[in-house]
């Protein structure tokens, strides 16, 4: 056995190690803790946004070990030794520190985004679905970002922005 | 969400230990439906059993089929070569259903054991048999557009809402599990349940067995196959209806069809009179016509889901058509094919 | 164009597109919002929601709950402070007529859902799972929440809601012409309910400042609006009650209101005399304001060439069972087809155990409009006219609810603009006549109205002597793009680039706007920063010309320009003073102007203020399967002088998508056994994603508006009326199938 918490119902923490945005952080935290919560509440980035908790809007999409999923879903304990890049982190991520990361300026220019708060979500799994490869057409971008509710319908200038990254990295 | 003390075993043995250990362990791997049900106090377990740590995440050659390891993810799954040339029935069911971030978190064996997304199960605040045996059931009369409509019982009428294991039923799978007991393989039709006067239980899966791998049969039918799912919107929808079908022509002439419906009952449906009636027939909308005929006598509407007979009878027909003339549907391109 | 708001006559920046000023901190995550501000000491409080839709609380053990470490507290009606007891002070600055609901308050239930303790603890987890140890025990009452069967029960709200006019009195004799039109239409519409759901759960963190001061980070659409009901409700002075919502993460009229997390969290900070924090879960989101159940009744009469002889419309709303929410329904068959001689408006409430509805983005008219724009469609079909010519031949130039002409209406352009860019020429009217592989092609199209209005709104204006601007007020920027637009206007005022502009908002020490709603920020608060800007532009020019050997010596206000940092004689470059220099040759560092502007009474009196818009809808259904695929929408929108094109766009692209959840996917299933909204989650509460929306073209057509200074008319309502209607008349169009029931599912194109 790797790690038991010991007893039922006892507050015990248990130490795990992160990399977040590119920092090591040694972390004591208890099972029941997402890393959602981990993120926005203990370590407060807040970048990454609850819109659901339960899966069903994207808005807390992080990349672990380089893989879009919901941080909500994800119990921090259980991603013990993972790399973890928020929106905070993006840009750096892909060598961009100082500046924005592609996307991020995409979305800018696109005004791929209203009211803000589903965007990092929409960042980072856009980030994630460029990683994997397997949409290039419009069509299959649309399907690929289908986990990622805008509520504000900005879903347009989202392909959009996408779009302008895919092309410019093919032209690279 | 309740508080529970948590292991991380790294060997099977260990695993099937853990769970034994407390009246009421979980195993969790991807946590995508049991985190969620947690939050919403439908699952408290006592003890969880973080089983990402031990090796069942390959995919092998096995018996002239393949063995897909109970922690690989649906995005794995989905994308990997050999399925896909193999056995595109699967890789298209599972790319019809959830996220990409859902399914790059989401493994086999979770996927197998994934609950109803009835809103009752999910709502404390009601009664639901499922949940809390014996409280009743709200949806029979309450809302229940989306509910099943084959195999019900007058204690639940929650539907399956897996779109892989519409595809696994299909194809016939095996479902390989350990336990105390040892290690057996449950056909796939026999591994989900209908649920009769015990629908807290949702598989034949014994509490303290885990799922090590799902195995396939060599014959994957990548000529001639179809998802076809349909859903109250275009993505990220759980099906009101959805078809796995699988079709070996001889000629114009059907060898062999199979095909299971999704969002329809506790369980992948299939129906073995409807698939016979159709070997030996011409592939002819004729014929798939009276196959939908066969499956839809069985079916029974409740308050507000009387639209899914119909619309089942129609998925069968377009399914069977899919599979049958090679142009199964795509999960990009919304045209039904 | 008229309208510039620069001196020099051309404005740089209004009238461009422009990005976010705000974007680089919405990408980056550095943007904070409600419910993400921290304190030193932050403790947090998880809702307990009631289980129940009528009865009362017989017992609430929170034992178990207080028992957990880390649980600082479990409020419940039985130990909550005393707050006011006088409806009065419950009502906040929009509240609809009645007794507002009072969260804690005693042991009734009064709808389902709603909370009935709150559990504080130390961190997040804790309350959480504190929370789901509280055990409440109810003596439950049959609860009634179907519109339908209330509908004996209806009446006439006897006390109207501020700012929403009642239907007018009928004019002509609706009955009698239709029993003699030769064209009689008469259908039933309705739309399901809906709830806002913006992506933002509401959320309040209340920071103890001591001395019994709070400051507030409150998902609110105008922080006013949260200070005055926290001062009401808890008699605390305003100046001890500091709220701030710099970033509000979609509010869609849901956050107009003070929500009851907000009485909550400040409730326990009180109490506990240290900062806390409240955020409502997904599902929670389905325990307060959704846009209601209104059941509507067309009848149109005609003559055979499609001219209106009579249009009566009827409406029946559900509402809480304490208050009586009210919005404009009815009244839109009149603005838009008043020219009639018959017409007769009628709009009753009812009463349903439910919470209140709330006004969601464009409320009434997405309700109103889709049920008339659906019957305008059957009257197109039923005289073998054109939509569009058939709407034409109904057109009026005046409002007949207020009997004034409109201040300006380019809904003629919309028509035609819109249907150029849409191809509308090509359609074969015949239903079921155009085909692309298996699916059947629609080609539908509606009207789309909303009011332009604006709220006295006040906003300051601050220079500094290094050439920066900083302008403002307390409203908020809710997506729709206010940081930007007033840094444009700013900046075309005061001649400034826009990088020396700072735009602050959301916070009630700035200057007083309203919440933002209604479409009128825009117009309110843009006025309002220019007049403050311009008052700013008169003081320096001032200082400019009292300076030793001014270049501007003996020039008056009116001859010089604003322009990059500098006032210049007009015409004469030669001759200007930069406002650093002017600032500095007066000895001072900043100079600060407030202004208010309100809505001009004597435009008002003379003239009625709306935008309108032609939506075009294309779909394509596999009509065996059921499935509809929208496909193309063109929305043509007269809305005045449009100040930024790019987050102008965004609006309309917004509004649009969210019709497009109307028309097919948005509805709230309510369990009339238990009185609860079954699907309250964002699983099985559909709204659109990606997957769904195709191409949607927006297009803004001339419309010159004199009804404030800037020409500017609103944009965040008009994107969505309209939109439902062209894609239910687009379903028709492809499958001969009138819907007049949404959202337009599966079931409903196989049934």
């Amino acid at each position: 056995m790797l790690i038991d918490s010991g007893s039922p119902g006892a507050p015990a923490t248990i130490g795990i190690s992160l990399t977040i945005n590119g920092e090591v952080r040694e972390l004591q935290v208890a099972p029941w803790t997402t890393l959602l919560d981990l993120l926005r509440e203990d370590l407060d980035l807040t970048g990454t946004k609850k819109g659901c908790d339960h899966g069903q809007c994207g808005a807390c999409t992080v990349l672990v070990n380089g893989t879009r999923i919901n941080s909500c879903l994800a119990l921090a304990v259980m991603k013990d030794g993972a790399e973890i890049v928020t929106v905070e982190g993006l840009a750096k991520h892909a060598g961009q520190d100082g500046a924005m990361h592609p996307l991020q300026a995409a979305f800018v220019e696109r005004d791929a985004f209203q009211c803000g708060y589903c965007t990092p979500g929409q960042l980072c799994s856009a980030a994630g679905m460029i990683a994997e490869g397997h949409a290039t057409s419009r069509e299959e971008i649309r399907e690929a970002m289908s986990g990622n509710i805008c509520r504000c319908g900005a879903y347009t200038n989202i392909v959009d922005a996408i779009e302008d990254v895919m092309h410019a990295g093919a032209a690279r | 969400m309740n508080r529970f003390d948590y292991v991380r075993p790294t060997t099977v043995e260990e695993a099937v230990k853990a769970i034994g250990s407390a009246a009421n362990a979980r195993f969790i791997a991807g946590g995508t439906n049991l985190v969620d049900l947690m939050k919403y106090n439908v699952e408290r377990p006592e003890r969880l059993v973080d089983i990402t740590r031990l090796p069942l995440e390959g995919i092998e050659e096995h018996e002239g089929g393949l063995r897909i390891g109970a922690l690989v993810t649906n995005s794995t799954l989905a994308y990997d070569e050999r399925i896909q040339n193999r056995y595109p029935l699967l890789s298209s069911a599972i790319l019809a259903g959830a996220s990409g971030q859902l399914r790059n978190a989401a493994t086999t064996g979770g996927n197998l054991n994934q609950r109803t997304r009835c809103y009752y199960f999910y709502d404390e605040a009601t009664p639901c048999n499922k949940r809390e045996p014996g409280s009743g059931c709200q949806a029979i009369g309450g809302v229940n557009r989306i509910h099943a409509i084959f195999g019900t019982s007058e204690n639940c009428i929650a539907t399956h809402p897996s779109d892989m294991c519409v595809a696994l039923a299909a194809l016939e799978a095996q479902v390989r599990v350990t336990g105390p007991g040892g290690e057996r393989r449950i056909p796939f039709a026999e591994f989900h349940r209908l649920p009769g006067d015990t629908p807290q239980y949702d598989t034949t899966l014994k509490a303290d067995e885990i799922v090590l791998s799902v195995d396939l049969p060599d014959e994957g039918f990548a000529g001639h196959h179809t998802y076809l799912k349909l859903r109250d919107r275009l993505s990220y929808a759980f099906a009101l209806v959805s078809v796995a079908a699988l079709v070996r022509l001889d000629g114009n002439t059907i060898g062999e069809a199979r095909f299971a419906l999704g969002g329809v009952a506790h369980k992948p449906w299939r129906n073995a009179e409807a698939e016979a009636f159709l070997t030996g027939k011409p592939a002819t909308r004729e014929s798939f016509e009276g196959a939908a005929e066969i499956v839809m006598r069985e079916a029974k509407p409740q308050s507000e889901n009387g639209f899914k007979i119909e619309l089942a009878r129609r998925a069968i027909i377009r399914g069977l058509t899919q599979a049958a003339s090679g142009t199964p549907q795509s999960q990009s391109d919304k045209r039904i094919a | 164009m008229a309208n510039s708001i620069s001196s020099t006559g051309t404005d740089s920046f209004v009238g461009t597109a422009r990005s976010r000023v705000d974007g680089p901190a919405k990408v980056t995550g550095q943007a904070k919002y409600a419910g993400e501000f921290t304190a030193i000491d932050l403790a947090h409080g998880y809702v307990v929601s009631g289980g129940i839709a009528k009865g009362r609380i017989t017992a609430i053990d929170s034992a178990a709950a207080e028992a957990v470490p880390g649980v600082l507290k479990v409020f419940t009606h039985e130990n909550r402070p005393r707050t006011a007891w006088l409806d009065y002070n419950y009502q906040d600055a929009v509240a609809p007529p009645g007794s507002p609901f009072r969260a804690l308050y005693d042991d009734r239930i009064h709808y389902s859902g709603q909370p009935v303790a709150l559990v504080v603890a130390e961190d997040f987890g804790t309350a959480r799972y504190a929370a789901s140890l509280v055990k409440v025990a109810y003596e439950a009452e049959e609860p009634l929440t179907d519109v339908e069967r209330q509908r004996e029960f209806g009446y006439e709200p006897p006390k109207k809601r501020g700012g929403i006019k009642p239907p007018p009195k009928p004019w002509g004799d609706a009955d009698g012409a239709f029993a003699s039109a030769p064209i009689q239409l008469r259908g039933d519409y309705t739309l399901a309910v809906e709830h806002h759901n913006p992506m933002e759960p509401h959320a309040s963190t209340v920071v103890w400042d001591g001395d019994g001061a709070i400051t507030v980070y409150d998902k609110i659409q105008g922080v006013s609006n949260s200070q005055g009901y926290i001062a009401g409700v808890f008699g605390m002075d305003k100046d001890k009650v500091r709220v701030l919502n710099p970033y509000l993460g979609g509010g869609f009229g849901l956050g107009l209101r003070p929500q009851y997390q907000l009485f909550l969290a400040v409730m326990a900070a009180r109490e506990l005399e240290r900062s806390v924090r409240v955020t409502l879960t997904r599902d929670q989101m389905f325990t307060f304001g959704y846009r209601p159940d209104v059941r509507q009744t067309i009848s149109l009469g005609a003559d055979e060439g499609g001219k209106l002889r009579s249009i009566k419309h009827d409406a029946l709303s559900g509402t809480s069972r304490f208050e009586d929410y009210q919005e404009v329904v009815v009244n839109w068959s009149a603005i838009l087809y008043g020219a009639c001689e018959n017409v007769s408006l009628d709009y009753k409430l009812t009463q349903i155990d439910t919470y209140t509805p709330a006004d969601m983005r464009a409320p009434g008219a997405v309700t109103g409009v889709f049920a008339l724009e659906i019957a305008m469609d059957e009257l197109a079909y039923a005289t073998g006219q054109d939509p569009i010519a058939v709407r034409l031949k109904n057109y009026t130039d005046r409002d007949p609810t207020e009997d004034k002409p409109f201040g300006s209406k380019a809904l003629r352009a919309c028509y035609e603009e819109g249907a150029e860019r849409f191809g509308w020429s090509e359609r074969n009217p015949e239903p079921r006549s155009m085909r692309d592989g298996k699916e059947l092609v629609g080609w539908g199209m509606a009207t789309g109205v909303w009011e332009a209005l604006m709220q006295k709104s006040a906003a300051q204006a601050t220079l500094t002597v290094d050439g920066k601007l900083v302008v403002g007020n307390s409203t908020g920027d809710i997506g729709t793009g206010t940081y930007t637009i007033l840094t444009q206007i700013a900046a075309d005022t005061l001649g400034l680039p826009m990088e020396d502009v700072t735009t602050k908002l959301g916070d009630t020490d700035l200057a007083e706007a309203p919440v933002a709603g209604g479409s009128w920020t825009a117009a309110s608060s843009g006025t309002a920063v220019m007049k403050a800007c311009r008052k700013i532009a008169a003081d320096v020019f001032a200082m400019a010309r009292a300076m030793d050997d001014s270049p501007l010596a003996n020039v008056d206000l009116e001859r010089v320009v604003f322009t990059g940092g500098r006032i210049e004689v007009a015409g004469d470059p030669s001759r200007s003073v930069s406002l650093v220099d002017a600032m500095k040759a007066a000895g001072i560092d900043k100079v600060e102007a407030t202004e208010s502007a309100g809505p001009d009474a004597g435009h008002m009196k003379e003239f009625s203020s709306y935008t309108h818009s032609a939506v075009f809808a294309e779909v394509k259904i596999d009509e065996e399967l059921g499935q509809v695929r929208l496909t193309r929408i063109v929305s043509a929108i007269a809305a005045g002088r449009i100040i930024n094109l790019k987050t102008a766009r965004s609006q309309i692209l917004g509004g649009v998508v969210m019709g497009i959840g109307s028309a097919l996917e948005e509805e709230s299933m309510l369990d009339h056994t238990v009185g609860r909204f079954m699907n309250h989650n964002f699983g099985e509460y559909h709204v659109p994603v990606n997957a769904d929306i195709h191409d949607i073209e927006v297009i803004f057509v001339e419309e010159d508006d004199k009804a404030n200074p800037m020409g500017v008319k609103g944009l965040g309502e008009i994107g969505i009326v309209g939109t439902a209607a062209a894609i239910a008349n687009a379903v028709f169009h492809a499958t001969g199938k009138r819907i007049r029931d949404l959202p337009i599912t599966i079931d409903k194109i196989i049934g």
